[in-house]
């Protein structure tokens, strides 16, 4: 057994292998030298962890969107974290208004309810139209078209929104009631972000319910193993595309709203660019296709983003090593392909499809 | 018929051509680098080159307006001739700024140019620019190298706002000795303008006797600032300096107060972050913060606030539109000085002789203060390279203090501190 | 009459919600100042005129089968005034919502929200008569807008030609004036300039002389009647034609740069580079069928090696000469490839497109970092960066430096091709074809792939080579993700595989941008929607290769009954 193992492996394996070992001797020194210079109070290393979470929590939600239409139709929706930013920039209005009469500290729930239904509302339209208008023309086209609309898409909604609702910058008033700190396992916590980990959480497993527990999530699945056969058993395919989309939607507009909880500003036009392509970096670590990947995924990206900088880079000595939390961030996911080239929780169908 | 229509074309072309021969030959061009002759019924071109697109939009329109207004007070003509006003989007990037500059270069009508918003743009279009024989103005460049012989000074490049090397140190002395500040930390955004500014400011921090205890960067597009706030705090610095824009610095502002150890660390920005809508977006933590920026007060600048809010509504979006509209004057002033008319209205504009002109202006009393053109002497801040085309002469320089009256909408802030 | 009520309602309501769309996002009043004919049409109110027409040319192309030509004719103009349904349902918004809140204190002001919702939107709409005159000419003008787009369909055949042509052409050199006035310029041509143009605008004699002459040249066939005495030559005579045309080719290849001028020389090198990224790109997507959307790294690191290598500042390493280092570049490109091509050679289809657009990402961070700022500048980019010289003649104009991009795009066309019909290119088509059967057929995939990488890598270096020559300084800014999109769109929109279609995506994507500058921010709405619509209407590209075309086809065939 063994034997045959070894006849298998080709010098490109080895090479990986070494490459890999190499990376985590690395990782390890630099964790090591950060934990024993004590530079940081574990009150500081939970602040990012939590903080850390409840990014994660919007990556994934996000990433939801991405995994579930890979998962149906085999694209990547380039223009998803446009779709993102069409709920959370609209929400930003409704939620100055409510501010401004009260109604959102009178009213969290209900006043964070509304917003919740707006941004999901608009995110779900756009979904929808961009289904619609730009991919559903193309669905016998190769591969690589509907990715070139996608890309199209995306620019002409930030433009599009821009023109909407102009180039500044804008910002989600603060709740009160979320306001405050709370104490977990002795450490104080915002309160807001595990209101957005535990919202999120709760969004996530209605989500998978739906998927695996409703006619048409068994339709959904049903589609995304064999469109032809599903067709053969009388499923309504366009219809199926179209909620997933919508529910991708849906996802992403309620992440627009909790990610303007927990961290206010910086809302306008190019906002869903870079959570987007975070969003599908979550979604391919979980396995592209997979739900609990894409949660697993999203929230394991948000904690590594947030932790990796201070506890890796700077114990070996780099300079303004958060400059580098994005290149990190991607190389963590090419050491872990290089493990797995299928993602975390992938199959290996997705391979054979792709 | 297609032969008729040819030959009607040639016979256009061949017009227009004599035409062309046939005007304006009696002057004699002595000047260096050429002139340019303009017809009675011709308008005086003038260019900007701006960021009118894209996240620093708000810096072109900032500019773009204040030339505007610059023109009109002249009633739209100069010498006779209408002031035509022709524009290019730089996008503050360095190939933005170059192809901006060949289309620019390749007008033969235009006699000078506002810009540009970014170093990078300037950097890369002035051997275009130079080359041209034209003279470019900017508002808001505020490299020191673009200055300095040797490094990236082209002639014909001048600038109206402050090189980093003022700004930067401003707001070092006024951390140092005003607020009694001995440690501090720093934050750029990778931008050219940023990374500069730090760097002068932990300069002259350093060499005033203070401690920098930190110098990091975050990322354009970077939405959570606690990792690099975590690596600031460890140190609990007196105060935090980010020279950056929005929306990186309300996010830093905001996120200052979720973490342990930067409770008492003095929060500082600069220029970047110096428009209206920057307090209600970074929200209440930004209450006791401070900003380095230019400062332009007095009966012509209130002036000036009252034209814009008649053309555009509301107050300019940056700060630096009083050196644009400078910078306007000062070029429409240099061409009426060295302006040869002739009898039938006919302008004609040395190039060389423009440069000059503007170099010459030593005392122009402005918005901005007092401007002087002529060659400038940074050994005060290390530097030997000699020095051309700086015109700010370091006195529109405040550090303002925003107050809860910036977060319930008043703008401008309170100017605390002027060198 | 017998009229299909539902077809119009439908095509006039989306022809009104397109000029609905273009309005509240602000491109017709943006543009209202900026005329193309005299005063009398700006750019503008020619973007809210794309409803009305569109409406028209849907209506009359659906009614065009079925009814008689007049039947069709008035179908369009009922479609036009549908049109004017959603303009008029603006107009009523902005009076309700923004004119009649301006003076009064509100808690939520609808202009914060819909900024483009102006009084002077509706006044424009209206054409400044209010609303009682106002709404009832834009219904009237919508409905001939309609009825302009019912001809486009409608009218004789030779006749529409004709009509289109002399449109297009009135309108191109309104929308161009800038470019035209340049191009005459270089020709001495500046009184022709100022008899068509004042401040930017057609006159509306030198308007209707263009449309008639492009009226009149499509009318009378001039095209036809060349075509027809070409093939009527003898062979012979075919043959000498064919060199005489080949050498004028070569000619105006040659004297292109000098007789546009110096901005469109430059638009023209940023297309020759472009064609050289979108060469290389094409060996890695287009042959061997791998999806780099980090090409931008390789871009990034022939730059920087001819920085650091070239540069007079303090960061330059050597003093090098530009053409001692351009083949330096190129190999270190070709290393790079190697270097990462490694990694994903395990990785198939959509894990390889992010992992490669991380590395893209992490080449631009670590140029912008600190940590290796004392290498390459960090934020400060390196400067100094001398032009190249040939034979004493420093190429510091766009104009010299375009033979460079040119000479450098021949070459690596010609490199493309000869390796598309060698073993290596059969092995990469095999291995796009199918992975495991190319294994299976004993083609080393290891080595197909690290060499369609690197190859690729190689050109993209070469490129980024004569641009950080060119532009003199680099910063790592320039180095994002929109250049690995744009030349992945344009080998895609120009036809996947095949190299004149490099050429025509590149015109499309990188020359037309340039020339539509003054449309700054709604430059890239445009190139979004350009790439969206080029898409749907011509999936396989402009100018697709023969083999893949076929194939492309062969595969809709066999999809087509399973996926509608």
């Amino acid at each position: 057994m063994l034997k045959r193992y070894f006849q298998n492996i080709s010098w490109v394996d080895v090479f990986l292998r070494v490459f890999q070992i190499a990376a985590l001797i690395v990782i390890t020194i630099g964790i090591y030298n950060t934990v024993t210079t004590g530079r940081y109070t574990s009150a500081q290393w939970a602040t990012l962890v939590f903080a850390g979470l409840a990014q994660g929590s919007v990556y994934a939600l996000i990433a939801l969107g991405y995994t579930l239409v890979y998962g149906i139709l085999l694209m990547i929706n380039f223009a998803h974290g446009e779709v993102y930013m069409a709920g959370a920039f609209t929400g930003v209005f409704l939620a100055q208004y409510l501010s401004n009469i009260g109604f959102l500290d009178s009213n969290p729930f209900l006043g964070v309810t509304a917003l919740i239904l707006l941004a999901g509302t608009v995110s779900t339209l756009i979904a929808v139209l961009l289904e619609r208008i730009a991919y559903r023309p193309l669905r016998g086209a190769p591969r690589l078209v509907p990715l070139i609309t996608a890309i199209g898409a995306s620019f002409a909604l930030q433009y599009t929104f821009r023109g909407l609702y102009g180039a500044e910058f804008r910002a989600y008033p603060a709740v009160k009631a979320l306001s405050g700190l709370v104490n977990v396992f002795g450490f104080n916590v915002p309160l807001v972000q595990l209101v957005v980990l535990a919202a999120a959480v709760v969004f996530m497993v209605a989500l998978y319910l739906f998927v695996e527990r409703t006619k048409m999530g068994k339709a959904m699945r049903a589609v995304s193993e064999d469109k032809d056969v599903a067709r053969l058993m009388g499923i309504d395919i366009d219809k199926v595309i179209v909620t997933t989309f919508a529910i991708g939607g849906a996802l992403a507009g309620v992440a627009g709203v909790f990610n303007g909880l927990f961290r206010p500003q910086g809302v306008y036009f190019f906002m869903g660019f870079f959570p987007g392509l975070k969003a599908f970096t979550a979604a391919v670590l979980g396995g592209i296709g997979n739900l609990p990947g894409a949660m697993i995924g999203g929230l394991l990206l948000g904690v590594f983003e947030s932790l990796f900088p201070n506890l890796i880079l700077e114990g070996l000595g780099i300079p303004s090593a958060n400059q580098l939390r994005d290149a990190f961030a991607f190389t963590m996911l090419v050491l872990i392909l290089i493990f797995r080239p299928q993602g975390i929780f992938g199959e290996r169908l997705a391979e054979k499809k792709a | 018929m297609s032969k008729r229509l040819f030959a009607l074309l040639a016979a256009l072309i061949v017009a227009s051509m004599l035409l062309t021969a046939c005007g304006g030959a009696q002057f004699e061009c002595d000047d260096a680098i050429g002139c340019v002759d303009i017809a009675p019924d011709e308008p005086i071109h003038i260019a900007y080159m701006l960021t009118i697109s894209g996240a620093t939009a708000f810096l072109g329109q900032d500019s773009r307006g204040a030339i505007e207004i610059a023109i009109d007070d002249r009633g739209g003509e100069l010498l006779g001739h209408p002031i035509s006003l022709t524009g290019e989007d730089t996008l503050c990037s360095a190939e933005g700024g170059q192809t901006a500059a060949t289309k620019v270069a390749a007008d033969p009508t235009i006699l000078g140019i506002i810009g540009t918003n970014c170093s990078s743009e300037a950097t890369a279009a002035m051997p275009t620019i130079s080359a041209a024989g034209l003279v470019m103005l900017s508002p808001s460049n505020t490299a020191p190298a673009l200055t300095l012989e040797g490094e990236t000074w082209q002639p014909g490049y001048f600038r109206i706002c402050h090189t980093d090397l003022f700004q930067g140190s401003v707001a070092a002395e006024f951390a140092y000795n005003e607020l009694g500040s001995r440690t501090a930390a720093t934050i750029h955004d990778g931008s050219p303008y940023a990374d500069q500014l730090q760097q002068v400011f932990a300069g002259r921090f350093q060499e005033l006797g203070g401690t920098i205890t930190f110098q990091g960067a975050v990322n354009v597009g970077d939405t959570d600032m606690r990792t690099v706030l975590t690596s600031v705090a460890a140190d609990s610095p007196d105060i935090l300096y980010y020279p950056i824009f929005e929306p990186e610095g309300p996010f830093i502002t905001a996120q200052a107060s979720e973490i342990g150890g930067l409770e008492g660390t003095t929060l500082m920005g600069a220029d970047g972050l110096l428009s209206d809508s920057f307090p209600e977006n970074a929200g209440p933590n930004v209450v006791g913060m401070y900003l380095s920026g230019p400062y332009v007060s007095g009966a012509a600048y209130d002036d000036f606030l009252a034209k814009w809010a008649a053309k555009f509504g509301g107050v300019p979006p940056s700060g630096f539109h009083a050196f644009a509209y400078d910078g306007t004057n000062i070029l429409l002033n240099a061409i009426e000085q060295v302006a040869i008319v002739d009898d039938d209205g006919t302008v004609h504009v040395g190039r060389q002789a423009l440069r000059d002109a503007i170099t010459g202006t030593t005392n122009y009393t402005g918005l901005t203060g007092r401007l002087d053109c002529s060659d400038n002497d940074y050994s005060a801040f290390g530097i030997d390279n000699p020095s051309h085309g700086d015109c700010a002469t370091g006195e529109a320089l405040a550090i303002f203090e925003i107050t809860q009256a910036e977060l319930d909408g008043n703008w401008p802030p309170p100017v605390v501190y002027t060198p | 009459m017998n009229l299909n009520w539902r077809l119009i309602i439908k095509n006039g309501l989306l022809g009104g919600i397109i000029a609905f769309y273009l309005s509240a996002i602000g491109m017709a009043e943006t543009f209202s100042q900026r005329y193309l004919i005299s005063t009398f049409l700006s750019t503008g109110q020619l973007f809210v005129a794309v409803g009305g027409v569109t409406a028209g040319i849907l209506t009359a192309r659906a009614l065009k089968e079925d009814y008689k030509k007049s039947t069709a004719y008035i179908g369009s103009l009922l479609a036009g005034v549908f049109s004017s349904l959603p303009l008029i349902l603006l107009i009523f918004l902005i009076q309700v919502l923004v004119i009649q809140q301006t003076g009064q204190e509100v808690i939520f002001r609808w202009r914060d929200m819909f900024v483009n919702f102006s009084p002077g939107l509706v006044a424009m709409l209206t054409f400044g008569q209010g609303l009682g005159l106002g709404i009832p000419l834009l219904i009237l003008a919508s409905a001939l807008l309609a009825g302009l787009g019912a001809t486009f369909i409608l009218f004789p055949d030779r006749l529409r030609l004709a009509w289109l042509n002399g449109l297009i052409w009135m309108l191109g050199i309104g929308i161009f004036s800038e470019n035209v006035t340049q191009i005459l310029g270089q020709f001495g041509g500046r009184g022709l300039a100022r008899f068509l143009f004042q401040q930017r605008t057609l006159n509306p004699i030198a308007a209707i002389l263009i449309f008639a002459g492009a009226f009149a040249i499509a009318y009378f066939r001039v095209h036809k009647t060349v075509q027809n005495r070409w093939t009527g030559m003898p062979a012979r005579q075919q043959k000498r034609g064919r060199t005489i045309g080949l050498v004028l080719g070569i000619l105006l290849l040659i004297s292109l740069p000098w007789m546009v001028g110096q901005f469109l020389s430059q638009a023209l090198f940023m297309v020759g580079l472009y064609v050289m990224m979108g060469l290389g790109l094409n060996i890695v997507v287009g042959y061997a069928g791998l999806l780099d959307l980090g090409y931008v790294a390789f871009f990034a690191v022939g730059a920087y090696t001819m920085g650091i290598l070239t540069s007079t500042g303090p960061l330059g390493q050597s003093d090098l000469s530009f053409w001692a280092v351009l083949p330096i570049a190129v190999l270190v490109g070709l290393a790079w490839g190697v270097f990462l091509g490694f990694p994903v050679l395990r990785m198939r289809g959509d894990y390889l497109a992010i992992v490669t657009l991380g590395f893209g990402e992490i080449i631009r961070i670590l140029a912008t970092s600190d940590w290796l700022a004392p290498f390459e500048g960090g934020p400060q980019g390196i400067l100094h960066i001398p032009n190249p010289n040939f034979f004493g003649i420093t190429m510091h104009q766009p104009q010299t430096m375009y033979y460079l991009v040119v000479a450098g795009s021949l070459l690596i066309a010609f490199v493309t091709i000869r390796l598309r019909e060698s073993r290596l290119g059969r092995q990469w088509m095999a291995m796009r074809e199918d992975e495991d059967v190319a294994e299976a057929m004993g083609i080393n995939l290891v080595q197909t792939k690290l060499l369609a990488f690197s190859i690729g890598a190689a050109f993209s270096a070469m490129a980024g080579a004569i641009f950080a020559a060119r532009l003199g300084n680099i910063f790592p800014h320039s180095f994002n993700l929109l250049i690995s999109i744009n030349a992945l769109a344009l080998i895609i929109v120009g036809g996947l595989g095949s190299i004149p279609g490099v050429i025509v995506g590149s015109l499309i994507l990188v020359g037309l941008p340039e020339l539509l500058r003054e449309f700054t921010e709604y430059r890239l709405l445009m190139y979004g929607l350009l790439l969206i619509v080029m898409m749907l209407f011509r999936p396989e590209g402009f100018l697709p290769e023969e083999t893949q075309k076929r194939e492309l086809h062969a595969d809709e065939e066999e999809l087509a009954p399973l996926e509608t």
